[in-house]
């Protein structure tokens, strides 16, 4: 027998009123553990988004959200692919690059994927309509967009990300790392989407983003195969820095009136503004479950310490000092905010690991050194909630519950 | 014999909204080593403040208490927490027994506080379970006992620290006549045998009539 001891044997006597004492800080722990993920990811995808920018404006339609950079497109309604050639053929200058896309989330062998049909580069450009206005290269200047190289102005095709892909044949398609390890394929395989036959061309390097979900297919391929043909659900452009600031935009919305017409810069502050709230939502619970777990913990506590009068007094009795009646209670509390703030971790963790794909639209990792934090907060509330419990429990007079009733 | 507690007009009053309570009212006595003294009195006469004053569990209004050379009146609250894992067990009328605790662990319980290493705290809590005859109970709780092995348990858990003092509030007062006779001359068996002094606080005039030295109380004063 030790104070250790006495206490864990005490503990295994109460569970549910355990439970029910440290309830209020697990909730709030795992609430903002799970926001505390999901932000902290989505602030990494958006620090990835600008290192990759591949297209700086979208054309969205008009009842997209934009609240997140990557999942803007999914499963937004559609708008004509004959707004590519509206672009093209209208007498607006800076327009460097387009890719219309069409974008679903679709189920492959029980996994959820997400499906991204693209139009490849020399398609676009052997149409006669392109060659003759002249809109690759004859606008840009050093100024404009990523250094001017071999590299076709500095989009890696290899990074694929949100650039612009020079071939892709009707039956092909490229798939990302998450999604190849999930269906158990690789480069040179075959896969059925609703029934149409695709060949894995190449798995694509891991980037931390949806985009390892993504499989991207020949736009056309792709409505076909969702039967929405001649539909797209976004177009990427790239516009040359000058032109946005002279009203690129602009003049992109009085040619299509029913989109909406935003930067990429747009679109990740927007985010950073989500994530922004969140955190701020996030101390917010915090200070909350300072004081109502704080509060909820002293209150448990407070009835313990009140059923346990004659326990105490019988301890005292045998020769327990004060001080060892207060080291109990406090050890008590401390364990019990050691294990609500684990399981609070637990919990935050699960939840974002459900709605992560849903409300950012990206994977969520456990992040460990929150586990430190949940419990350190967790600890402190628990132990400030029980000060004054144990206080007035080491200062019970121990006669006055060892007279008989 | 030498003296072990002596006791120097003691008072501990109580102020009440309507007066002052006398729960103990100038007593004065002293106990030799090896007694069995019992404690008689009507109900409300000081009986337990007594044993509680003794004990260091209440400071005594005014007077003076002293055991084996050292006065207890003025120490401070750790060092009457010392004096009474060190010297003193306790033995209530309801048992006091930890409930979520085995037999056994509630044994142990005050040998941890002597620091004793848990194999240490199993040996010793066996011995004085098998000398209580309650060897194949010390795994049971205290729920799954009866009335008179409960007490048993708390008699060894008194007696496993090796107190020179015992102090019984009633410790018969809740079982069956032939219960009691069992208790009682279990205690005298501790007292002859092992040579501790035990103060103890009775109603019953048979179980009175195990002490050797009798302290009668009325009023919170000696009577006779
Ligand atoms: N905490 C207290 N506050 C006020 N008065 C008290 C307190 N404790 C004891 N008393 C009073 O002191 C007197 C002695 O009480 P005590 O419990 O010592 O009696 P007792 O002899 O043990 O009685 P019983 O045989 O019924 O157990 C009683 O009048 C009681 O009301
Ligand atoms: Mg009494």
């Amino acid at each position: 027998m030790n104070l250790l001891k006495l206490v864990w044997l005490e503990l295994g006597q109460r569970k549910t009123q355990l439970i029910s004492g440290i309830l209020a800080i697990t909730l709030g722990i795992g609430v903002i553990v799970a926001i505390r993920s999901i932000s902290v990811v989505s602030e990494k995808a958006v620090a990835i988004n600008l290192d990759n920018l591949g297209a700086n404006i979208m054309v969205l339609p008009q009842g997209a959200s934009v609240d997140n950079y990557y999942a803007a497109d999914i499963d937004a309604p559609t708008f004509p692919e004959e707004y590519v050639e509206r672009i093209v053929t209208s007498e607006i200058t800076g327009v460097d690059n387009l890719s219309p896309k069409l974008t679903r989330r679709i189920d492959i062998n029980g996994q959820k994927l997400v499906l991204t049909g693209i139009l490849p580069k020399n398609e676009l450009a052997s149409k006669p309509i392109w060659q003759n206005s002249g809109l690759f290269g004859a606008e840009l200047n050093a100024a404009c967009g990523p250094s001017p190289s071999n590299e076709s102005l500095g989009y890696k095709d290899e990074k694929l990300q949100r650039k612009s892909i020079d071939s892709l044949g009707i039956s092909d398609c490229l798939i990302g790392s998450n999604a190849a390890s999930r269906l158990k394929v690789k480069e040179g395989d075959k896969i059925t989407v609703s029934g149409t036959e695709l060949k894995i061309g190449k798995v694509l390097g891991e980037t931390g983003t949806i985009d390892d979900d993504r499989i991207f297919a020949h736009l056309h391929t792709v409505q076909n195969i969702l039967g929405i043909q001649g539909q797209v659900s976004a177009i990427e452009i790239m516009g040359c820095c000058n032109a946005i600031s002279d009203g690129l935009l602009g003049k992109l919305r009085n040619i299509l009136p029913d989109t909406k017409i935003t930067t990429i810069g747009q679109i990740v502050s927007t985010q950073i503004k989500t994530n922004q709230l969140m955190n701020q939502i996030s101390l917010i619970i915090l200070i909350i479950i300072v004081f109502v777990g704080g509060i909820s913990i002293g209150n448990y506590m407070w009835a313990n310490v009140n059923e346990r009068k004659r326990e105490i007094g019988i301890l005292r009795m045998i020769g327990y000092p004060k001080s060892s009646i207060y080291y109990i209670l406090m050890l008590k509390a401390a364990i019990m905010g050691l294990i609500g703030g684990i399981i609070g971790y637990v919990a935050g963790v699960l939840i974002a690991w459900f709605l992560g794909p849903y409300i950012a639209g990206i994977n969520i990792a456990p992040i460990p050194v929150l586990l430190l934090w949940s419990v350190i907060i967790s600890v402190f509330i628990s132990l400030v909630g029980s000060v004054l419990p144990a206080w007035f429990a080491a200062r019970f007079e121990p006669y006055s519950n060892m007279q008989e009733v | 014999m030498t003296t072990i507690l002596t006791v120097q007009n003691i008072a501990k009053t109580y102020n009440m909204r309507d007066g002052i309570v006398y729960a103990l009212n100038d007593v004065s006595f002293a106990i030799k080593k090896g007694d069995f003294v019992s404690i008689t009195g009507p109900s409300g006469s000081g009986k337990t403040t007594l044993l509680l004053a003794l004990s260091g569990l209440i400071r005594p209004t005014s007077g003076q208490i002293i055991f084996e050379g050292k006065h207890l009146e003025n120490a401070s609250d750790k060092e009457l927490a010392g004096f009474r894992k060190k010297h003193v067990g306790f033995v209530m009328q309801n048992f006091s027994l930890i409930p979520y605790m085995t037999a056994i662990q509630n044994v142990m319980v005050p040998l941890s506080l002597n620091g004793h290493v848990s194999a240490e705290q199993q040996v010793l809590s066996s011995a004085v379970l098998e000398l209580v005859g309650l060897e194949n109970r010390k795994n049971h709780f205290p729920r799954e006992l009866s009335a008179g092995q409960q007490q048993r348990v708390a008699i060894a858990r008194a007696l496993v620290n090796k107190p020179s003092i015992i102090f019984a509030d009633e410790p018969t007062g809740n079982l069956d006549p032939a219960l009691s006779t069992e208790i009682m001359e279990f205690l005298q068996k501790i007292n002859k045998e092992l040579n501790i002094t035990i103060m103890m606080v009775t109603h019953s005039p048979q179980a009175a009539n195990y002490g050797n030295a009798k302290i009668m109380l009325e009023d919170g004063k000696l009577s006779r």
